[in-house]
């Protein structure tokens, strides 16, 4: 492994400000370590070209003095939701097998012009349905953790190829989306930070939808610094999204100055669940002693109907999903499954082109929003929905941030849980109230199971308030001194 | 006049609402950037967005909730403050979406009122029911490829309105008169060109029949029709077909069914009607439109005057006949055009000269108002010249005549032409006398009582004059002299 | 008979057949029973709001505490049918082609 590619971003910044290496030295080294890690199955789609392409770009804006910013020259990878001008777009789904868009993304557009280097298109469970990476049509993607058992580890999911892809020191960071803890818990599996930001700070335009109520971009990074440096280079106000609010944005990595003295950390006590594992309880008593020591006030808070969240997100996600794949018919784009008769041709192609998991969530969807079960499903979860944003609310009169565990437990092997999906959904269980109520929320590594695999904490703060998001992070990051390598990297190097 | 159908079993009545799908007047389409011009070439007029490219999102154009919203004011309609726009899922070639965004639960516009004039001289009035917004489906060809449907999206997210009436007509004339009224609102309004023809405007027709006194029975609708005469013709169709079905002892299915004037029946649409189930859920990518009252009634206070509002100063003002008012204010162009030519001239001649030689014209060349060879001054200048006696009525005829071939102002023309009317009493009174005088036989009549040949003598002296002599000034100075 | 069948399932195989349908994804008969068995394992579990109170709540509309953004009346996009048409699995000319459908 180079030495290039262990620098976080913001090392990574200050030495090509001083000119220690070049933007293309940078992006070489990175594409060497994508190669030398392809067993991973972390990218569906590598694009080392437009990769050399853009860092001598780059190389050649700091030769005239006109760098872009902080990502000028970044190596990134791009998850396979975003659309890219040019380079093939699925969703890991074989019904978008071969897709070119003709346009790019506002997320990807915007890192691209603040100079990011963009390396490959990652691998992602398909439509961004799943918690493990495990239903990807080009395969699972593997987790650089591992133990000494033989068997391989989920990177989580739905992000789990960006999630892998930075652990693994083949891309300095990456984007994610996340809908209901699809970049927080991968970055928590992987032992990365991952920042869902506010629903609406980050355009949706050009990604492509799977619950468009709760699906938001966000950065995965090493560090929480490197988070406040790519966020920012993600946001922009986009007129073309309507949900999008036209809030100020701040300076990010500014906000990581100062302290949290004073800051009340509310702990929300129905987190405690069953079947959480003992460490992820320790090291959520940890977290709070490390806010304490940091000067933060810990105040318990209250939000009843945490346990119904879940429920709540698998008919509102689903319904939306139903609705969002319509368009995939074989008619303009992707896969089309020839047939003499049109509804024919619609039913082989959506059944061929979509996976068991994503064809299960369009069934789902369609059942809770058709005639008679409207009411007792759809409307229902989102009155409930109301319910667990209100009690937010009411939680952050008390509190500036809220701090949980990501997940309950650690990344388990492949093949594990995958035949329940009942099982598999209890992955998000922490991550998906925030989504539904449109929140801020992050996880930061914190300390590894008995066993070695890496564990993460997770903040949810206000709307729009990812500046305490980040400073809260940060205190955790300080204190938790996270600095083990996947396995995989010390074996290899 | 009650309109009934008699049947076998006794008289029936019809009950019809209508649902009229109106476009909307704007330069770009309901959620995105493309142009909804008409006769495009194919997908040239479409955007990522009305593709339904991957990642698309919607964004409302403002000018198409305006005009939403004028068409409600315009229709006498409550304007609701918070409407929210639904998504209808179904599966078709040309909904790119595989759903359609529309108003269901929460319309822009609720309930209004049509007012009709009908042929008998009252006025009928029909409740509408709503008005949303919504976008439009793109085209399928089917006659291009003996194999394939080729599908062109350059219609796909045109804004149409949805206008759904109460079912409150009751015979084909109510229907067609509800349907022409609409298209004048409309146009007057701006909000919708009204063409039939190229398809801004169509119509769904809701049929049922039923026995005096009874409730409402099952209704079918019918699809599509796109003509007012279609409309007319299918409502009488379908009710007669519904009437045998049960007189022979059948039932009514509640189904949609299309009208085919060539065969002159309705047939059923089943295939089309298969497991619809629209799975209708507000769309997540927009959120509720909310109005402000200050906008709507800015917009209220900026509406043009209405054809009903118009029609009522037309009667008052210029003490027209209903009828007249009724004609005159049936379109914006003609109403402006008639104001024109009345400006400070007798109002009556002018409708009458609008209606009447000028609308006969224009009639017999299939020509618009806007497209009239006389200009609506030069008009006015015609009936100016009667008023102040320049001409008489029967030479401004002739002079109109010349206006249609020259376009030229009607002043010139009489100058050039020398058709001033002759109002000299002493160039009359010579030509009287020469008439008299050639003519002792036909004097010596009137003198013995014959008052008839008057007639005779006035003919004899305009022609004598070239038909300038003044009329009346004749016809005085005539019986003056044969009296005499 | 095996236990699984006796048991009422929330959505039975005709259920499944017609949602299917409406999805237009093509489910094998054979497979139906799996999938109407997987399906209402998710149902049941998803029951367990009915116990949750909901009365006089507003159902939410959107997190987005917004008013809907429009947009101006301007023609800024189209005319670009090579980036419409670009991955049409059956082009003809400038059209996209489908089965005929019979009307």
């Amino acid at each position: 492994m180079s030495e290039l590619t262990r620098l976080t971003i913001a090392e990574a910044r200050d030495a090509l400000a001083a000119k220690k290496f070049t933007a293309e030295e940078l992006a070489g080294a990175h594409i060497k370590a994508m190669e030398a890690t392809r067993d991973l199955n972390a990218f569906v789609t590598e694009t080392p070209e437009i990769a050399i392409e853009r860092a001598k770009e780059s190389d050649a804006r700091r030769a005239k003095g006109n760098v872009a910013g902080g990502m000028d020259g970044i190596p990134t990878a791009v998850k396979d939701l975003f659309c890219t001008e040019g380079v093939q777009t699925t969703a890991s789904s074989h019904i978008l097998e071969g897709f070119i868009p003709t346009y790019e993304s506002t997320v990807s557009m915007n890192l691209r012009k603040a100079g990011s280097v963009m390396l490959g298109k990652t691998n992602m469970d398909e439509f961004a349905m799943g918690s493990a990476n495990i239903t990807s049509y080009f395969g699972p993607v593997k987790n650089p953790w591992k133990l000494n058992d033989g068997k391989d580890r989920v990177p989580g999911g739905s992000s789990g190829g960006s999630a892998a892809a930075v652990a693994a020191r083949a891309a300095m960071c990456a984007t994610g989306s996340d809908t209901g803890g699809s970049i927080r818990q991968p970055a928590a599996f992987c032992g990365l930070v991952g920042l869902k930001p506010t629903y609406g700070r980050c355009s949706r335009w050009g990604m492509v939808a799977f619950a468009s109520s709760l699906d938001q971009a966000g950065p995965m990074t090493r560090s929480v610094r490197d988070s406040a440096i790519m966020l920012q280079a993600m946001v922009s106000y986009d007129p073309k999204d309507s949900t999008m609010a036209n809030e100020p944005i701040p300076d990010f990595e500014a906000a990581l100055k100062g302290n949290i003295k004073g800051l009340k950390i509310g702990i929300p006590k129905e987190y405690r669940i069953d079947g959480m594992s003992k460490e992820t309880e320790t090291l959520w008593q940890i977290g709070i002693d490390w806010l304490k020591a940091a000067g933060a006030e810990p105040v318990e808070v209250s939000l009843p109907h945490t346990k119904d969240a879940l429920a709540t997100y698998y008919i509102v996600a689903p319904a939306e999903a139903s609705s969002n794949l319509q368009r995939y018919d074989g008619v303009r784009y992707g896969l089309r499954v020839d047939a003499d008769d049109l509804t024919d041709m619609y039913e082989k192609t959506r059944a061929a082109g979509f996976g068991r998991e994503v064809r299960r969530r369009i069934m789902i969807g369609t059942y809770v929003l058709s005639a008679g079960y409207y009411d007792a499903y759809y409307v229902k979860a989102q009155k409930v929905r109301a319910l667990i944003a209100r009690e937010f609310a009411e939680a952050f009169k008390k509190a500036d941030v809220l701090l949980t565990p990501t997940a309950p437990f650690p990344a388990f092997a492949l093949g594990e849980k995958m035949d329940d999906p009942l099982q598999m959904y209890i992955n998000d269980v922490f991550t998906v109230p925030a989504s539904l109520a449109g929140l801020p929320a992050m996880s930061v590594p914190a300390g590894l199971s008995a066993d070695g695999l890496p564990l993460g904490l997770h903040l949810i703060g206000k709307p729009f308030d990812e500046e305490t998001l980040l400073r809260t992070s940060l205190a955790i990051e300080q204190a938790a001194n996270f600095t083990t390598l996947p396995q995989l990297l010390r074996a290899g190097s | 006049m009650t309109y009934s159908i008699q049947g076998k079993t006794g008289d029936w009545e019809v009950v019809i609402g209508l649902e009229v799908h109106a476009q909307v007047t704007s330069d770009a389409k309901l959620f995105s950037g493309a142009a909804t011009e008409f006769g495009a070439e194919p997908n040239t007029q479409v955007s990522l967005v009305d593709a339904a490219m991957p990642g698309m999102l919607p964004v409302i154009n403002a000018k198409c909730v305006e005009q939403a919203v004028r068409t409600g004011l315009g229709l006498n309609a409550k304007i609701n403050l918070t409407s929210v726009f639904e998504r209808k899922n179904y599966f078709y070639p040309d909904l790119p979406f595989g759903y359609q965004i529309s108003q269901f639960l929460h319309p822009v516009v609720g309930e209004g009122i049509v007012a009709l004039d009908m042929p008998d001289g009252t006025v009928r009035e029909v409740g509408v029911e709503r008005l949303h917004l919504e976008q439009d489906a793109g085209k399928s060809l089917h006659d291009q490829n003996p194999h394939k449907t080729y599908i062109d999206l350059n219609r796909a997210g045109v804004a149409l309105m949805e206008i759904v009436s109460k079912p409150d007509l009751r015979s084909p004339e109510e229907a067609g008169a509800y349907l022409r009224k609409m298209r004048t609102i409309l146009r007057y309004l701006g909000t919708c060109d009204g063409n039939m023809e190229q398809g801004s405007m169509r119509c769904d027709v809701n049929v049922s029949v039923r026995k005096a006194g009874e409730g409402l029975r099952t209704r079918c609708e019918i699809k599509n029709v796109n003509s007012v005469r279609f409309v007319m013709q299918a409502i009488e169709i379908e009710a007669e077909r519904q009437i045998d079905l049960y007189e022979g002892g059948g039932k009514v299915v509640q189904e949609t069914r299309l009208y085919d004037p060539d065969k002159g029946e309705t047939r059923s649409m089943r295939s089309k009607e298969e497991a619809h189930d629209y799975r209708y859920f507000p769309d997540p990518d927009l959120l509720p439109l909310v109005l402000d009252q200050a906008y709507v009634d800015a917009l209220k206070a900026k509406l043009p005057e209405l054809p009903d509002v118009k029609k009522a100063r037309f009667m008052s003002a210029y003490g027209l006949s209903l009828a007249d008012a009724a004609q005159l204010s049936g379109e914006r162009e003609i109403a402006e055009y008639f104001e024109t030519v009345a400006q400070g001239r007798d109002p009556k001649l002018a409708a009458n000269w609008t209606i009447n030689e000028l609308g006969a014209v224009l009639n017999k060349r299939g020509l618009s108002i806007t497209e009239s060879p006389v200009s609506a001054d030069h008009l006015g200048n015609l009936i100016g010249l009667i008023m102040d006696n320049t001409i008489s009525s029967k030479i401004a005829k002739d002079v109109f005549e010349v206006m249609l071939e020259t376009g030229e102002d009607p002043a010139k023309i009489v100058e050039s032409k020398g058709l001033k009317q002759i109002t000299d009493t002493g160039a009359i009174e010579a030509a009287v006398d020469q008439a008299i005088a050639d003519n002792p036989t036909q004097a010596e009549q009137y003198r013995s009582g014959d008052q008839k040949v008057t007639g005779w003598f006035v003919g004899q002296i305009m022609k004598a004059t070239g038909g300038k002599a003044n009329p009346k000034m004749v016809n005085e100075l005539l019986r003056k002299k044969l009296g005499s | 008979m095996k236990f699984k069948e006796l048991c009422v399932l929330a959505l039975d195989t005709d259920t499944v057949r017609r949602i299917a349908r409406l999805a237009r994804i093509r489910v094998p008969d054979d497979e139906l029973p799996t999938l109407a068995d997987e399906l209402s394992r998710i149902m049941d579990w998803i029951e367990q709001l009915n116990a949750v109170d909901t009365s006089n709540i507003e159902p939410m509309t959107s997190v987005a505490d917004i008013r809907l953004p429009q947009r101006e009346d301007k023609v800024s996009d189209g005319n670009a049918p090579e980036k419409v048409l670009a991955n049409a699995p059956d082009r003809q000319g400038n059209f996209f082609a489908v089965p005929k459908v019979v009307e």
